[in-house]
């Protein structure tokens, strides 16, 4: 038995390491969002309503001053960033037509709630719009023992909609 | 004579108006003074214009470069603060027990459970998770330990992420069985209390000290593997062969055998989880030829919702060997529960739930029905409303047969 429990940990430590939830980097997810070549990023204060209403979408205020996004005719791009349990979650997020076109987990730094950086999950949220209060237009169904990675991710869906709405993108190309 | 007159009176007028013919019609020399002039106000101008455009421009810069170092301080995680993060959740309840035998009753509030987590990652795959709980709101310092409240370590363990998908842990650590051992925030269960069967069948909280090995696909599989503290379940007096009685809580428990623990894990569908356990242990009582020898449990559960609706199912079974287990009749415990739930909207949740068990105790053999509704004014706050009715197998344990009421409120941070 205590053979077996050293014999565990041996395996544990003896085996090798790769970088821990880093799943695609932003870069990366740009470039496949604008095949190869993303626009020259645009900027979207968070002051006035646009800081109330992402306040109000997320619970607290996003920690950053500014947001930056990628936008080219009706799509725009976003990385957004928010805590699940204790750790934040970072998503690529494609918005075009004002719909969800994309949601991407690419760094899960949580130690549980894992399941939601699949496409099983995250393929739920393709085509989600904004409703008028600022919600989902469909459920989301979540994940036993993931609440609180489930319940961020659905937040940054909506910020991400949200934030869309916001830019030149969300009606004519600029 | 006319004369005269005709030239005097051209020269009076010449006099009159000279002065509005010079001002109209200023002289070469004055519009070349008045051009330098102009000209010298459109260079002071231009350099005007181009000194704001170069403040502008340094303004700018200094205002990116500020916005750029809050930002940076922002998402910087390199210091012990960034790196430790405190949780908790607790739950109050009140219970009003009407039973057939007035001597059960029970009408009393207490704060059940007030829990803190702490948690630090030493990098970024290696962490540390602890859960400290506070059970009843009060201990007493008394000689025979007496007192309603309990202070207990209920998590504390190392883990460390071998890579993507395997990650190990050690120290002391809940195990996985079950829906609610695992996830147990008031917030995320229906019921002021936790259901019976993975209170008595599993004894929840259930944790242990050892180590662990977990892996989890992209497909949606995981497993768990862990070797740790096994049960110590009393073979004699009124808790005999109870389960729950047997937790050691690793506080200088009796490590003269170990328990094995094994899940297999799908949750490769939104809002569906199906999971199956496996625990066991040679010696459940830690001391062989006592009458309870070892000890194998079974559990299998699934989860599923589907927009509003959902459905909670358990079944645990125990099967021990051992001549003083089998002639208690105590040598199959088993339990299960059906909850179906349903959302009218996303702050409400309504639900029903049957569980059947059959313990060791004689009072832990009873099926009850259960409905109530969970209201969540934030999603991790809610007040809960239930209310149960409780039919014991014996007729000997009639009197314990109840009606009850309950109403909690729970957080969860």
């Amino acid at each position: 038995m205590r053979n077996l429990l050293t014999l565990l940990l041996l395996v544990s430590l003896g085996t090798s390491v790769q970088a821990r939830g880093v799943y695609q980097t932003p870069d990366d997810f740009l470039a496949e969002v604008f095949e190869g070549s993303p626009p020259k990023a645009a900027v979207i204060w968070l002051r006035g309503k646009v800081k109330t209403a992402a306040a109000d979408i997320l619970g607290h205020n996003y920690p950053a001053l500014r947001i930056r996004y990628w936008g080219e005719a009706k799509r725009t791009a976003w990385i957004l960033e928010e805590i699940g349990k204790e750790k934040p979650i970072t998503v690529g997020l494609v918005v075009e037509d004002n719909a969800l076109k994309n949601i991407r987990v690419l760094e899960f730094r949580e130690s549980r709630g894992w399941e939601v950086r699949h496409g099983f999950f995250t393929d739920q949220f393709n085509g989600a719009r904004l409703t008028e209060e600022q919600k989902l237009d469909r459920s989301i169904d979540g994940i036993s023992g993931a609440t609180l990675s489930v319940w961020a991710l659905k937040k940054l869906a909506r910020l991400a909609l949200y934030l869309h709405s916001q830019t030149p993108y969300a009606h004519d190309p600029p | 004579m006319k004369r005269p007159i005709l030239i005097t009176s051209l020269l009076a007028s010449l006099l009159i108006t000279a002065p509005s013919i010079h001002a109209a019609t200023p002289t070469v020399e004055e519009l070349w003074k008045i051009i330098q002039e102009q000209q010298a106000e459109i260079e002071a101008l231009k350099k005007q214009q181009h000194s704001t455009e170069q403040k502008a421009v340094a303004a700018d810069e200094k205002a990116e470069a500020a916005v750029e170092a809050v930002e940076e301080t922002a998402t910087t995680t390199g210091n012990w603060s960034d790196k430790t993060h405190i949780g908790g959740y607790g739950e109050l309840h009140y219970n009003n027990i009407d039973a057939d035998d007035s001597d059960n009753d029970k009408d009393e509030i207490d704060f059940h459970r007030f829990v803190l987590f702490f948690g630090h990652e030493f990098t970024d795959r290696l962490r540390f998770n602890s859960e400290l709980e506070f059970e009843h709101a009060l201990t007493k310092d008394t000689a025979d330990g007496s007192g309603p409240g309990e202070v207990e370590l209920e998590q504390a363990y190392l883990e460390y992420d071998i890579n993507d998908q395997l990650a190990t842990r050690g120290g002391l650590f809940i195990l996985p069985i079950g829906i609610l051992n695992e996830t147990h925030e008031p917030n995320t269960f229906y019921g002021v209390e936790r259901n019976d069967v993975e209170n008595i069948i599993i004894p929840t909280t259930w944790w242990a000290g050892g180590a662990g090995l977990s892996g989890h696909y992209p497909n949606g599989i995981s497993w768990d593997l862990a070797i740790h503290e096994g049960l110590k379940i009393p073979t004699s007096g009124s808790s005999a062969f109870r389960v729950r009685s047997g937790r050691q809580k690793t506080a200088e428990a009796d490590a003269s055998d170990f328990a094995y623990t094994g899940r297999v894990k799908y949750s490769g569908i939104p809002g569906l989880e199906l999971a199956a356990s496996l625990h066991y242990q040679s010696d459940a009582s830690q001391v062989s030829g006592d009458g309870l020898d070892d000890g194998l449990l079974f559990e299998t559960h699934a989860v599923y919702q589907n927009g509003p609706f959902a459905l909670r199912a358990l079944y645990a079974e125990w099967n021990f060997d051992g001549s003083g287990v089998e002639a208690a009749g105590a040598d199959e415990q088993k339990g299960w529960y059906l909850e179906p739930s349903f959302k009218p909207r996303e702050d409400l949740g309504l639900y029903a739930r049957y569980e059947d068990i059959e313990g060791a105790r004689d009072r832990d053999q009873f099926d009850q029905w259960e409905i109530g509704l969970n209201y969540w004014p934030h999603q991790a706050v809610v007040l809960k409303a239930d209310y149960r009715n409780r039919d014991h197998d014996l007729s000997t344990e009639s009197g314990r047969d109840f009606d009850a009421f309950d109403l909690g409120i729970g957080y969860h941070f």
